[in-house]
């Protein structure tokens, strides 16, 4: 036992790419960035007189608001993105139906990314 | 192909008694699930605010109506359990609360947490 690789491997030569454990840590990582952050969203969010337009316009005007919201998505999608992941590569079990998913899942948060942050600044902008 | 083999199964969804601790284990991954939709809805809440009256209308009006607040309530609740049932998971991670007696009492301790946050958060909503 002298060597654990497999003969497929050793003849690949490639050894290991060094990112076994960057799904994990990134997930635990925005995990705790999540916590004040939620916590920040639900309270405010219950704060507001109301949600209408006007009034949520005038909450995400704010520049804390804004900042604060953006960090949300963007922290809280790339978290969504890695879970889902994980739940899509437990349940499908088609390989060519789980590589789309996964494709489309992650290109699905990158629009929601993009749209929610550019809202956000041309909201903030406007005011 | 139909199963045979006469000997008993090991543990089986429909007969086996699950203990709390597998409920918010699978509990907390459908709450993840919720969350992510949450978080899709808010990003499309947000775009309707950012557009004109017009765009906005359809969706802000249903965040309004009572299907709207039934789906918030549901979401503070989601969002509390997993961010409880989170926090129990780092500490897992750090190799803290792994015994049986910790474990299930951490899980009743995260379902008991996030439903007081869900009840402070709407009360201070009804109050503002």
């Amino acid at each position: 036992m002298s060597n654990l690789r497999t003969p497929l491997s050793q003849v690949k030569g490639h050894g290991s790419a060094k990112e076994g454990t960057s799904h994990f840590w990134v997930q635990r990582l925005t995990a705790v960035g999540m916590v004040p952050l939620v916590l920040w969203l639900c309270f405010s969010v219950a704060s507001l007189p109301g949600m209408s337009q006007l009034e949520i316009r005038t909450w995400l005007s704010g520049p804390f608001t804004a900042v604060l919201m953006i960090l949300l998505l963007l922290t809280g999608l790339f978290h969504a993105k890695l879970g889902l992941q994980v739940v899509i590569e437990d349940y499908v079990g088609n390989h060519g139906i789980r590589t789309a998913s996964i494709i489309a899942l992650t290109l699905g948060c990158a629009l929601l990314a993009v749209l929610g942050v550019f809202s956000i600044m041309s909201i903030a902008f406007a005011a | 192909m139909a199963w045979n083999d006469k000997r008993p199964m090991s543990p089986h969804l429909q007969v086996y008694k699950l203990p709390l601790t597998a409920y918010v284990s699978i509990g907390n991954r459908v709450a993840g699930v919720i969350n992510s939709f949450a978080l899709f809805m808010l990003v499309l809440v947000i775009a309707s605010a950012a557009g004109t009256p017009t765009d906005s209308s359809t969706i802000l009006w249903l965040l309004n109506s009572w299907l709207g607040m039934l789906a918030l309530f549901v979401f503070t609740f989601t969002l509390y359990f997993h961010m409880c049932n989170g926090i129990r998971h780092l500490f897992w991670d750090v190799g803290v609360g792994f015994e049986l007696e910790m474990a299930d009492k951490t899980a009743k301790v995260s379902i008991a947490v996030a439903g007081v946050l869900t009840l402070i958060t709407w009360i201070i909503a009804s109050a503002s």
